[in-house]
């Protein structure tokens, strides 16, 4: 189970770190979608892992339970990840139309000066 | 409970929606409440600065959940005048903002720049780590808006890169955040602390990884050297008072490595010893110094500026490194000044290049260059660190605070000849851009760059006499900060004092039962 999971966030990091240093910006968002999963998996697993536990304490008697917190802080990494991959799309698409290139890298020509002339 | 330390959260938070949902077509009634929502921010910061100015730790249960369960905010002299120093910069900015124009150029400005403020206020007076990480994402997100703030290719592209980076910070942040959390089973700072303190010195290994995490997170956020690439492309191609805003942020990090390494992971505290000061030193030490290397490299007045400001955070952090009281204090002034000073050569920049573009050439001279000049030099006279104003003040303390320090000769070498070299980048740029001869010839032919120059044309700003009050306004900040330098500092001494006596905090935050 461990080293399932700990494999899991493993090949997901290795896998969104090798595709955020490519050059075009469809694998880079490709691959920051992959390390916020990594991190969500990773976060599950800070909370200790349980099987078959719920997340709630019970009153009455000693049973086993799973710590709730770390799925309310995956709630809203997840919630924070989408609405931050959702705004990247829509900048790189908006960069991709006005320039043609869908390179993440400045080209010499893109030179900072008189940014908004061409707005 | 004081509700007035909600106060600085829920005002823009509510104002914001309220611009985007009932104003979205009506620009005067965005700008008249933007500015009274900015007015109505100082006036509670300048309220909650002096509450705290007491030295009372003041706790806010959000929901009433008593902390370590619930979400605290903390209300102490850092977080103060933190908020202080935000809504005061926030004035001159969108002042600055309306008065250019820069506010019509796309959609959604004010309500953006209210966002913004509402995330950084957050950050500075959560007491919380992963609440920490949610007001970062909000000032990021809405950074992100107004970054991109109307368009244009370069900007778009620049913008691509920024939000791409600092969602690497955020997985990273959370990242640390779970490794902490794993350790210590708590997300509340001042519990954290407790937890940290009592660990067992064998069973540290995860602890210090978390830590690290946690401050490569802050050093991307403050742009620490191996970590600042994404500050001069991002600020130079920004709007340039959304630039000046932004000069905020990078304190943000700056904060937030002081609050959680003076609470909990400080060098005294055995469990992550040697963590901080050994790495956080030598990185602001050649932060300083490649910012300097920077000005004089520049090619362009947006960029040189952007360079200033990690010249700024360099000087800062090797402050913050120190982590020792006189060192702080220092450290906390400069952060008023520096962030002042940035600012106001962001707007100079914009200034100039409204006026003539940024290029840093000769060019034939351009309206209001005088006074644009006058401005400019005053700006380059508080970033270099020269007298008389508040950057001599504060690089002076800097140094002192150092004198004891054992790499002083290495500290006092780099903020020497760092000084040095940033007042021959200014004064590069400055003779370039403003010194003119009235009979010269100026070849704008030869200058593809300039082609609108062969005409001066009037101010290009609709209001120009408001621009320049705002510009005057931050100008006239910095005067003040170097004429009240003495009461600035006495307070930023009782702040430092308050900081490296974390046991109160800890009290005021987990009640009598510690």
């Amino acid at each position: 189970m461990e080293a399932l999971v700990a494999s899991a966030v493993g090949v997901m990091t290795a896998a969104g770190i090798f595709l955020i240093l490519r050059r075009r910006t469809f694998p880079v968002i490709l691959g920051l979608s992959l390390l916020t999963y990594a991190v969500n998996v990773f976060l599950f697993a800070t909370g200790r892992l349980a099987l078959d536990a719920p997340a709630v304490l019970n009153k009455y008697k000693e049973v086993p339970y799973t710590d709730p917190l770390p799925q309310a802080l995956v709630l809203t990494a997840i919630v924070i990840s989408f609405g931050m991959t959702a705004v990247i799309v829509m900048i790189a698409l908006s960069a991709y139309l006005s320039s043609k290139d869908d390179h993440i890298d400045m080209n010499a020509h893109d030179s900072v000066d008189a940014p908004g002339e061409d707005a | 409970m004081n509700h007035w330390i909600v106060a600085p959260i829920v005002l823009p938070a509510i104002l914001a929606p309220f611009i985007i949902m009932v104003l979205r077509f009506h620009l005067d009634l965005q700008r008249i409440f933007s500015v009274a929502g900015v007015v109505a921010l100082i006036g509670i910061a300048l309220t909650i600065t002096a509450q705290a100015a007491g030295g009372d730790i003041q706790v806010y249960e959000l929901g009433n959940w008593p902390a370590p369960f619930g979400i605290v905010l903390v209300l102490d002299r850092l977080s103060a005048m933190m908020v202080l120093l935000t809504a005061l910069l926030a004035l001159p900015i969108v002042l600055y903002a309306i008065a250019s124009g820069w506010d019509d150029r796309g959609k959604h400005f004010h309500a953006l720049f209210h966002f913004q403020l509402m995330g950084v206020c957050g950050a500075f007076l959560t007491g919380d780590a992963f609440n920490l990480f949610v007001f970062f994402e909000v000032l990021l997100i809405a950074s992100y808006g107004l970054m991109t703030h109307g368009g244009g290719s370069v900007r778009l592209k620049a913008g691509v890169q920024y939000v791409a980076y600092n969602l690497l910070g955020s997985t990273l942040f959370l990242f640390a955040l779970g490794t902490l959390y794993a350790v210590t089973g708590t997300l509340n700072m001042a519990d954290m602390a407790v937890r940290v303190a009592e660990l067992p010195a064998d069973d540290t290994a995860l602890l210090r990884v978390g830590a690290v995490l946690l401050l490569l997170v802050f050093c991307i956020k403050a742009a620490v050297l191996p970590l600042h690439f994404w500050l001069p492309a991002s600020y130079a191609s920004a709007p340039l008072p959304v630039a000046a805003l932004f000069a905020i942020m990078t304190k943000v990090g700056a904060y937030s490595i002081l609050r959680m390494y003076t609470l909990g992971f400080g060098p005294e505290v055995e469990a992550t010893q040697g963590l901080v000061g050994a790495w956080l030193q030598p990185a602001a030490l050649v932060t300083l110094a490649v910012g300097a290397i920077g000005i004089l490299g520049a090619q362009h007045i947006a960029r040189m500026v952007a360079f200033c400001a990690i010249t700024s955070m360099g000087t800062l952090l090797i402050a913050i490194s120190l982590f020792t009281e006189t060192a702080t204090a220092a450290a906390l002034y400069y952060v008023y000044h520096s962030t002042l000073a940035t600012a106001l050569m962001f707007l100079v920049a914009d200034l100039v290049m409204e006026r003539r573009g940024g290029a840093i050439v000769p060019t034939a001279p351009m309206p209001q260059s005088g006074l644009i000049s006058a401005l400019f030099f005053v700006g380059a006279i508080a970033l270099a660190g020269m007298p008389p104003l508040s950057g001599f003040v504060g690089k002076l303390l800097v140094l002192d605070a150092a004198r004891d320090a054992p790499d002083a000769n290495a500290i006092w070498a780099v903020i020497l000849i760092g000084s040095f070299v940033t007042i021959v980048g200014l004064a590069r740029a400055g003779s370039l851009i403003f010194w003119k001869s009235h009979d010269a010839q100026y070849n704008t032919e030869t200058d593809p760059d300039n082609e609108e120059e062969a005409a001066p044309a009037p101010a290009p700003e609709p209001n120009p006499g408001l621009a320049f009050t705002a510009v005057f306004a931050m100008a006239i900040g910095l005067v003040l900060l170097t004429l009240f330098a003495g009461p600035a500092l006495e307070y930023t001494a009782k702040t430092a004092e308050q900081l490296f006596t974390p046991e109160n905090y800890i009290a005021a935050v987990l009640g009598g039962d510690t």
